[in-house]
């Protein structure tokens, strides 16, 4: 809290004075559950990428070999500066590969931080 | 009025013109060329938005009039045009100001400089058209600077100060000009009228620092989390502050150019007096009026008529009554149940306490629905004053209530 601005700093009346200030506002602290996809499991479909309210699902040029030997060309991470945690992915998934899992859980999965 | 404005008025080069105080905010408005004014009717106000109506038809005012629906219309309809950087004005009363108390929150809360007038009436039920102060005191907390004026001219002048000041730059603040509802609205009176060119040389129309245009996007009425509500909820506080010093100041320029000003209050014989009593709009006029019989008769009091009510002049309200050790405050809206149930009363008696001052403070709730005050009631308030000096009644005396 104390390096966000002061009242003085900021313009009058909540206006917000330029566009896409959204970028700045990581809404990923609104989150309870995070989205944690198995990269294993997942068949690249682009479901949760589809679905996702908030583009905080990405689809980045990453090779990924699966344990039974099937090399994807891209992988699906999650954004988690924007990720609001509604779960809608996970809903989605046809194949189950996405978990919520409580944000006070460590686990580790794919996405970037 | 200075002695200059009244030896130009005996010399007939300067004319009053017989105004309602309604007539004479309607000129205002005129005289300071605003661009909008949105206008839904409700007694007794409705007689404003007609003359102002009739000022655009006979082409003495070049403005956008906007007949709405409702005052909560009203309101939203001058708050859009004021941040187009309209020059932006309405007018209401009684169920209208409460129809638009979710509005009156979001011009503050917003920072937009709308200039509004408040001829006050009672609130239903039952339903009376009269006049009392349960409109405004039930808007006091919305963030507006609010002014009480007790004169048709002292309402013309308030209204020409109001856009000086909610427009400067570092208040962005709306302004409310509060006067009785007939006591005032429909009364004549003299009023002298200035050019428009005079006015708005005191007043000019300024750029809106965040007005709407599409070259220049920005997002108004934005959802704040609780990391960031606080900060412009405070930044109302400090503006507040800065209207004050704005106020006292555009009230100075007033009197050198127009030769007539009123000071954030008003303070008739409080040097030596024993008590004071405390009151604002049309009662500070009637209460002026007699102060003079009762003085010739003996009776050492004061008369403290509040204009400035939010920001609230603290400095000045505890200096003016700093010699006496009583003063009784009348309202005309009741707090219900509350400890003091006179609004007023209840924040100059916290005020006095607040400095560690054990001035005593007599609430007295008069004038509900109209109930008449006149002229003996208006010498009673003085007496029960210096009454009070000795004992002083432990709760809200209801004047006047039949029971």
């Amino acid at each position: 809290m104390s390096d966000l601005p002061k009242y003085n700093e900021l313009p009058p009346g909540g206006i917000i004075p330029e566009p896409a200030t959204s970028l700045k506002y990581y809404t990923g602290d609104w989150r309870v559950e995070r989205p944690v996809i198995d990269q294993d499991k997942c068949v690249r479909c682009r479901l949760c990428w589809v679905y996702c309210p908030d583009n905080a699902i990405r689809e980045v040029d990453e090779e990924y070999t699966t344990s039974k030997g099937k090399t994807y060309k891209i992988t699906y991470i999650v954004n988690y500066d924007y990720c609001k945690g509604c779960g809608i992915c996970a809903q989605e998934c046809p194949v189950n590969a996405i978990k919520m899992v409580p944000e006070t859980v460590e686990e580790s999965g794919g996405g970037e931080k | 009025m200075t002695l200059a404005v009244k030896e130009e008025i005996r010399k007939g080069l300067r004319k009053p013109m017989p105004m309602s105080t309604n007539t004479a905010i309607a000129t205002a408005a005129r005289d300071l060329d605003v661009d909008v004014v949105s206008a839904y009717p409700i007694t007794p106000q409705t007689t404003v938005v007609e003359k102002i109506a009739e000022y655009i038809a006979d082409g003495q005012l070049d403005a956008e009039m906007i007949h709405v629906e409702s005052e909560h219309s009203a309101l939203s309809a001058a708050i859009g045009a004021a941040v187009t950087g309209a020059r932006s004005f309405t007018a209401t009363a009684s169920q209208g100001l409460a129809l638009m108390h979710e509005i009156l929150h979001i011009a503050s809360g917003g920072r937009v400089p709308v200039v509004m007038s408040v001829a006050t009436r009672a609130l239903s039920a039952p339903i009376s058209i009269w006049n009392d102060h349960s409109d405004v005191m039930n808007a006091r907390d919305s963030g507006w600077i609010i002014a009480f004026v007790s004169s048709a001219q002292e309402a013309y002048d308030t209204v020409i100060q109001a856009f000086r000041v909610a427009e400067d730059p570092d208040v962005l603040l709306p302004f409310m000009v509060v006067y009785d509802g007939y006591l005032m609205s429909h009364t004549m009176e003299p009023v002298i009228t200035e050019d428009r060119e005079k006015v708005l040389a005191y007043a000019p129309k300024r750029d809106y620092p965040h007005k709407l245009d599409p070259k220049n996007p920005l997002t108004i009425g934005t959802i704040t989390d609780p990391n960031w509500y606080y900060e412009f909820k405070y930044q109302q506080v400090e503006a507040m502050k800065i209207a004050l010093e704005k106020f006292r100041e555009a009230d100075r320029e007033f009197g050198k150019v127009f030769g007539r000003n009123y000071g954030v209050l008003e303070c008739v014989h409080c040097e030596d007096a024993d008590a004071i009593v405390v009151a604002n709009t049309s009662y500070a006029t009637t209460l002026k009026y007699i102060i003079r019989d009762v003085r010739e008769q003996g009776m050492k009091v004061g008369l403290l008529k509040m204009k400035l009510y939010r920001p609230f002049p603290v400095e000045e309200f505890l200096k003016a009554t700093s010699s006496v050790d009583t003063v009784l405050v009348v309202d005309r809206a009741i707090s219900y149940g509350a400890p003091v149930q006179g609004p007023l009363a209840s924040e100059i008696n916290a005020l006095y306490h607040s400095r560690g001052l054990d001035t005593k403070v007599v609430s007295v709730v008069a004038g509900i629905g109209q109930r008449a005050f006149k002229d003996d009631d208006a010498k009673y308030m003085f007496k029960l004053a210096l009454e009070s000096r000795k004992a002083v009644p432990e709760e809200t005396i209801f004047y006047g209530v039949r029971k």
